[in-house]
């Protein structure tokens, strides 16, 4: 490159200025839709205040609900994944596995589901039939039964393939309640595995990525390691999350909020596969922030911890659990984690999504 | 991943972090120029551990921070031109105009596309024959040469429907500008290593003589910053300024040659504004002539949007170093991700964006409560 023979100005001499940007949105943006600040925002500004009651007010993964002598655990989701076919699943398995796993983070064994399809025209069959089976597959490998249905197809260009609603019930025992806002200080974080696999699957199958790489997603139905927590401790288990959208990160800030309690991290002990780590670096994302979809956070008292960590690893889909913080009182409503050089930083949830950085 | 873990040890960076301790006979204060490192430094807490011996102040080097709201504007204007399709990277996608963000024109059904690298813009071009695909070309020499590729390949492919709103900015010029003023308090440089594997060391050797100053190039994680650090604080020391290269593993002396005559081959110098600091004289990259046909701002009429840009907000004192984040009036209070006042809060390499991320609850943070002050690990 050439130099220039210009005379360069000194800082001081020239004008300071910036710009107040907007950040107000009138439209919906992706974002919204991130499962960080601006979700929660959309949640409690747009449709809180008018569909407000106490079961909604207390924002479980699942709703929680007494039917005459029973309570069950009630949740929806809807998946709308690009490609629809990933490394390691597709959209079948995660609409049944998404909404089982929220049935069980309160604690409720998944029964029973309800799915809604809406498929765009031109989804060529053998797709759907892929889609479907595998669905059925991931149904009856979980012991619940699918029991009502609903389709609807739209013209092409009004819809990205695929959309698939679940809807799911559950049955709650009377000794076993864990929620977001029971976390204590002193209380040991458990994590059942390592994290970023879905998120980056997903991202590296993408076509406009495309990356190369080994990592599949890690899909998973997790009411087995909540069954074996609850043998295990007894019952003694204060919260129960899967870290799905906004990943461990904001399922912590939600838990932490909850509670009005602080979590301490330690940044050493969270597992982050080496190829998902390779993938975050390249493309400037946080694990933190990447989706799950086959692993719980569970915050238990510390005197059940051993015992609940030994009961996670001895399932194969919790056979990584560990010990990745705990709960303090010193810093209500605020994650901090100790950095690998000692330091300390925030673990803050996102404005919106994690965008990739330039360089 | 060893090739990471390798340059995260905790116990090499303690070592590393004692030993700039103990060398240090006084309070030296460097500067990084890159908003990367300024995002380990806050996010590792490596400040935290060298409080007293180093006071790290934050460089312009946030490619999305320095970005004219001009050219902004210039983006959401074309982005929103129904035969347009506006490619960007990611980052760009939050920064605020003068009325909205890429983000909410995408909303509002602008077609606005995050692109990993300029040559996917390109292959959008050939698939969409019928729409003009503009990619915004944004950022310092590191990625200069895949957008000036990117520039000479739709040249060689013939692709008449594609061009770049360029928005390039290169590091020398804002250090010497750093270093002129007044009121300047950089005494060495963690120098960009990502920049310096395109360009190499040469161009600082001059900057290092005639300010006085030590240079040293510097990688990205803790470690890297950490010895680069410690080489700097060695040469102040000793009285001495020259370039030294931390990052052996990827820079070498003479840089990217090939990357270079790349960019030369489709870019000139030019003077460019920065964000929130103004015009420094041939510190910017422009298509050259020979090249206007990809020139978005020679294809479009771009002429009359101009920004007018308030000035109740220090990002400009915080890019060139003068203020920490945390001494701002209105950080945290009326400046936050989710309201910024300027781009340092908004982008993802912004000084403000790593203290209120990672920090805010530290010694020194408006938003801190002494009570949740935390101790760092013992050092010694």
């Amino acid at each position: 490159m050439t130099t220039t023979s210009a005379p360069t100005p000194s800082i001081a001499s020239v004008g300071l200025n910036c710009p107040t940007p907007h950040s107000t949105h009138d439209c919906v943006v992706l974002g919204h839709g991130s499962g960080g600040k601006l979700s929660a925002q959309l949640f409690r500004e747009r449709f809180l205040p008018h569909f407000d009651n106490s079961v909604l007010r207390q924002q479980g993964d699942a709703a929680v609900l007494t039917v005459g002598n029973s309570r069950l655990a009630m949740s929806t989701d809807t998946f709308v994944v690009q490609p629809l076919e990933f490394p390691g699943g597709d959209i079948g398995t995660l609409a049944v596995h998404g909404t089982v796993n929220d049935i069980a983070m309160m604690g409720a064994r998944p029964l029973y589901l309800t799915t809604g399809f809406v498929i765009e025209e031109g989804l060529p069959m053998d797709v759907l039939d892929r889609v479907i089976a595998s669905m059925a597959a991931a149904a009856r490998e979980q012991g619940v039964t699918i029991v009502a249905g609903d389709t609807k197809v739209v013209e092409r260009g009004k819809g990205d393939g695929l959309f698939i609603n679940t809807a799911g019930i559950g049955l709650l025992d009377a000794d076993f309640a864990p929620s977001a806002d029971q976390a204590r200080p002193d209380d040991v974080i458990l994590l059942s595995g390592p994290i970023g696999r879905h998120g980056m699957a997903i991202m590296s199958a993408r076509e406009a990525i495309g990356f190369d790489t080994t990592i599949t997603s890690d899909t998973a139905a997790l009411w087995p390691l909540v069954d074996a927590l609850r043998g295990a401790t007894a019952g003694h288990v204060h919260v129960l999350r899967d870290p799905t959208r906004g990943g461990v990160a904001s399922a912590l800030n939600e838990i932490a909020a909850a509670s009005n309690t602080g979590m301490m991290l330690d940044e050493a002990s969270i597992p982050v596969p080496p190829d998902v780590l390779a993938a975050c670096e390249m493309l400037g994302l946080d694990p933190m922030y990447v989706a799950n979809e086959g692993v719980l956070v569970a915050i238990v008292p510390p005197e059940h911890a051993d015992v609940a960590l030994a009961a996670l690893r001895a399932h194969p889909v919790g056979a990584n659990a560990v010990r990745i913080g705990h709960v303090v009182a010193q810093h209500p409503r605020m994650v901090v984690m100790r950095t690998h050089v000692g330091g300390t930083r925030i673990v803050d949830m996102l404005p919106g999504d994690q965008l990739p950085r330039i360089c | 991943m060893k090739y990471l873990s390798e340059y995260r040890d905790p116990q090499l960076a303690q070592t590393l972090a004692r030993k700039i301790r103990l060398t240090a006979t006084r309070r030296w204060t460097l500067m990084e120029v890159c908003g990367g490192q300024t995002h380990t430094i806050v996010r590792q807490g490596i400040d935290e551990l060298l409080e007293g011996s180093i006071e790290m102040i934050h460089g312009p080097g946030c490619p999305v921070c320095v970005t004219p709201l001009e050219q902004i504007d210039r983006a959401v204007h074309l982005a929103g031109r129904p035969d347009v399709i506006f490619t960007s990277f990611g980052d760009m996608l939050r920064v605020p105009g003068s009325d909205c963000d890429l983000q909410q024109v995408r909303a509002r059904g602008g077609a606005v596309k995050v692109v990993y690298s300029p040559l996917d813009a390109l292959t959008l071009a050939e698939r969409h024959p019928d729409k003009e695909v503009v990619f915004f070309a944004v950022g310092f020499e590191t990625t200069a040469p895949a957008n000036a590729m990117a520039v000479a390949e739709a040249a060689r492919r013939g692709l008449r429907n594609f061009s770049v709103l360029v928005s390039h900015v290169t590091v020398p010029p804002a250090m010497e500008a750093i270093l002129s003023a007044a009121d300047n308090r950089v005494q060495g440089f963690l120098a960009a290593g990502h920049v310096c594997t395109i360009m190499g060391w040469t161009e600082y050797e001059p900057i290092a003589r005639r300010y006085r100053v030590p240079i040293v190039v510097t990688g990205f994680e803790p470690l890297d910053i950490l010895e680069g650090m410690l080489m700097v604080v060695e040469q102040l020391e000793r009285g001495e300024y020259r370039v030294d290269n931390q990052y052996a593993r990827a820079v070498k002396r003479d840089g990217n040659q090939a990357a270079q005559d790349t960019v030369n081959k489709v870019f000139e110098l030019r003077d460019r504004q920065w964000r929130g600091i103004g015009m420094i004289p041939g510190s910017g990259l422009g298509i050259r002539p020979e090249y206007a046909a990809w020139d978005a701002e020679v294809k479009f009429d771009l002429a009359g949007i101009v920004a007018n840009e308030p000035a109740d907000c220090h990002a400009g004192e915080v890019l060139r170093g003068q203020m920490k984040p945390f001494d701002c009036p209105s950080f945290g209070s009326r400046c936050t991700p989710e309201h910024p006042m300027g781009a340092p809060m908004v982008s993802s390499e912004g000084a403000c964006a790593a203290y209120y991320n990672y920090g805010r609850f530290r010694q020194g943070s408006p938003l801190a409560n002494p009570a949740m002050t935390l101790p760092i690990l013992a050092t010694t």
